[in-house]
């Protein structure tokens, strides 16, 4: 032997796993609920979200190049989630340079300053929302019906989602069931035919997306069952007590942001918690607060800022929920 | 099916070599012995220059307390006394002999007949293993007879018989237990006169049917051995992780298995033990697997201690594409960095690994992602150790039981960041362990 061999510390075998496997399987996992979106909504759905993942790429390239001078990371794909999952949560009739802002607002002020993929402590996209959610809350709370896409005519309906009749409805005083007939069907709000954020609508299509992470090992269990089992047995308990005012817990399963949010928002892995203890207890935070912002906020809807809020807990909950060790 | 709580991972498990039957190597012409084979302090020679010696004769004595003595693998003469580079470079005094013929030492049985009764006490066994030089051959090479002097106020509650070879690539224990249950058996039987164990417990790990099957055949004979069959999961056959896996007790933090009743032992020591015991034979030799993807000649190798790594490599044919050489599995190994090194005891492979495998991946940043905690046997946060070490803040390295990593290298081989975690955890150690030293 006389050419030189590597020597390095243990372990010599490295498992599949990469940063890039997991940032496009993400990608790949949105695509069900993607199809869905264009089946509602048409075209701007694909505009939308190309626009929001160029302008994060273009965000990102642009910081990394001229500010700071250093190693360009647009390939490694987050900066692509990013994009998808904020288009995937403004209103498909939203103008493109509202998103834009948003996109922008999730690189440059979420995600870089931070030091960028691995750093930031709240989840880009939610914060990007959220930031349009508060500059333009008449365009971001405007929302186009749903449609099969041969339907879509050139008169595009605007009309509340469920979660806004249903807070409309109990402010003024009308008993939950008489809400109920307003609303689609549960048939409906499972495949996705109602209004909202066009990436959220369609639970089957999320759930399909996130069996596929559960398959690919990408997202454990853990932070979308307690999300989930949370939000269900804490509006339950107020279904129970009084079912005139408060509504059956599979409506707050079905509508909003709760399956997106559950299954691709809070697993997001740079910002929730490192153990097993305390993913279940991140996700039951964000299942509580949703349940407690819908019923009694002034927003009908709770799951961005629930996860933000849970987010900045996270360094805490790490601190507090260790792994079990084998001994003491 | 029995195996550790929690963490763990599972590598491919690359058994190539699974079909070779054990081959006696050649004996080379010219051996170098290392007078530290073992963990512990270095054996005190006992030949000069010159001197003529017989296969199995004591070159090298156990002074100290942890120590364990080396005989001569071959007959032939002393050429010198001299420091030579161990196969990671290190000098350590050595005796190179010139091989003449292979003339044993009176007193040692070289027939291949099986013994069955065994006829020494318990102290006379463990002063065999002690006389015989056994050291645990599943790859720590701790001096076996000192695990066998139990604390006056401890019992032995099980011998445990370490056959998972969870580690891929490496198949002699396979080997072993297909070609030499017997000889494993009564080995066992002495291990558990030496112990005062009432039971004596073999763990293979379940990717080895045909193995289970034919020790629990040969088992049936003998009363107090059982075989258990292990999960297949890394590191199954890393010493807490079996003891949790056999018999559900947790070795405290920083104790030795004595503290919960049990002795481990790997299933290659065993046979060494039934060779010292019931043969008087002491261990000249070890078995080696040689294997990697590329290459054609896998082998698995019953080769006298002493022998030229090259001579090995150059035996098999080294391929093309060979990037690293790894003494040991790849999860636990060392790569070798001089191959004009020499064989050791408890040398159990030669894997060559391909230049593509030998390369790391791109380094990202951490993502917090959590799969090194959810990978970890000891329950530890490693992605934390790699940070604290970074940062040089050893006390919070402390704190977050970086003494307890038993580095088994599941936390780096499951990175998908490809981070370093095991390297930076190996110096957070090193450096915590010194501090901690320094305060007393």
């Amino acid at each position: 032997m006389d050419k030189l061999l590597q020597v390095s510390g243990s372990p010599h075998v490295h498992g599949d796993d990469s940063v890039k496997k997991i940032m496009w399987s993400v990608v790949i996992a949105l695509l069900p609920a993607l199809a869905v979106s264009v089946y509602y909504f048409g075209l701007p759905v694909l505009i939308l979200t190309l626009v929001s993942i160029a302008t994060c790429m273009l965000t990102e390239y642009l910081i990394q190049r001229f500010m700071l001078k250093g190693k360009v990371s647009i390939t490694d794909g987050s900066a692509v989630i990013t994009g998808l999952l904020l288009a995937f949560n403004v209103p498909s009739n939203l103008p493109v340079w509202i998103l834009m802002i948003g996109a922008f607002v999730a690189i440059a002020i979420a995600k870089m300053p931070f030091g960028g993929l691995g750093k930031n402590p709240f989840n880009p996209a939610l914060v990007g929302r959220v930031f349009l959610l508060i500059s333009f809350p008449v365009q971001m709370t405007t929302w186009p019906e749903a449609k099969p896409i041969w339907n879509l005519g050139a008169d595009v309906i605007t009309g509340p989602t469920p979660l806004g009749i249903l807070k409309e409805g109990v402010k003024n005083g009308q008993a939950v069931n008489d809400l109920m007939s307003e609303m689609p069907s549960y048939v409906d709000m499972l495949l996705g035919q109602m209004g909202g954020s066009f990436g959220e609508v369609s639970a089957i299509a999320i759930l399909i997306g996130a069996i596929f992470l559960l398959i690919r090992k990408v997202i454990t269990w853990e932070i979308p069952v307690s999300f989930l089992l949370t939000a269900f047995l804490f509006s339950g308990i107020f279904y129970l007590v009084d079912p005139t005012t408060y509504v059956n817990p599979c409506f707050h399963l079905v509508t909003g942001g709760m399956m997106l949010g559950a299954c691709f928002m809070a697993t997001d892995m740079v910002t929730s918690p490192t153990s097993r203890g305390g993913m279940l207890i991140f996700g039951a935070g964000c299942g509580l607060l949703t349940i407690i912002i819908r019923l009694f906020g002034a927003y009908p809807e709770g799951v961005s800022f629930s996860i933000l809020i849970m987010n900045a807990l996270v360094p805490l909950i790490n601190k507090g929920f260790k792994p079990k060790t084998y001994a003491k | 099916m029995k195996t550790f709580k929690i963490g763990g991972i599972h590598p491919e498990e690359n058994k190539l070599a699974k079909e070779q039957s054990v081959e006696i190597f050649p004996i080379p012409k010219q051996v170098t012995v290392f007078l530290t084979q073992h963990l512990g302090a270095p054996s005190v020679p006992q030949v000069q220059k010159g001197d003529k010696v017989k296969v199995g004769q004591l070159i090298g004595k156990a002074e100290a307390f942890i120590c364990a003595n080396v005989h001569s693998p071959v007959s032939g003469t002393v050429a010198k006394i001299e420091p030579v580079a161990d196969f990671l470079g290190y000098k350590k005094d050595a005796v190179v002999i010139d091989v003449e013929g292979d003339e044993w030492a009176e007193g040692i049985d070289t027939s291949s007949e099986l013994k069955k009764d065994i006829t020494l006490t318990k102290q006379e066994i463990i002063d065999r293993m002690k006389a015989c030089g056994i050291v645990g051959l599943g790859g720590a090479c701790f001096p076996t007879h000192v695990k066998y002097m139990v604390p006056p106020d401890k019992q032995v509650d099980y011998l445990l018989i370490n056959a998972a070879e969870c580690e891929p690539y490496i198949t002699v224990d396979y080997r072993m237990m297909l070609e030499r249950a017997d000889e494993v058996m009564v080995g066992i039987e002495a291990m558990l006169i030496a112990s005062g164990a009432p039971v004596a417990m073999i763990g293979v790990e379940a990717n080895k049917p045909d193995a289970i099957a034919h020790l629990t055949k040969v088992a049936a004979n003998y009363k107090n051995i059982q075989v258990v069959e292990l999960k297949t999961k890394y590191p199954q056959g890393a010493e807490k992780q079996l003891i949790k896996a056999l018999t559900g007790r947790s070795v405290p933090n920083g104790k030795l298995p004595i503290e919960v009743g049990c002795i481990v032992n790997n299933i290659a020591t065993a046979f060494a033990i039934y060779e010292a015991v019931q043969k008087n034979k002491p261990i000249i030799e070890t078995f080696t697997t040689v294997s990697g993807k590329s290459l054609k000649n896998l082998k698995n190798y019953r080769v006298r201690i002493g022998t030229c790594i090259n001579d090995i490599l150059n035996a098999v044919g080294v391929p093309e594409d060979t990037g690293k050489i790894i003494s040991g599995g790849p999860m636990m190994g060392k790569a070798i960095s001089n191959l004009n090194a020499f064989t050791v005891k408890g040398m159990s492979s030669l894997l060559l690994m391909t230049e593509k495998e030998s390369k790391r991946g791109e380094v990202y940043e951490c993502l917090r992602c959590g799969k090194c905690v959810h990978a970890c046997p000891m329950g530890l946060e490693p992605y934390m150790l790699h940070a604290f070490t970074d940062l040089q803040r050893y006390e919070d390295c402390e704190k977050y039981g970086i003494m307890n990593c038993i580095e088994c290298g599941s936390c780096s081989f499951g990175c998908p960041s490809n981070r370093p975690i095991l390297d930076m955890i190996r110096v957070g150690k090193n450096k915590t362990g010194a501090m901690i030293r320094a305060r007393k």
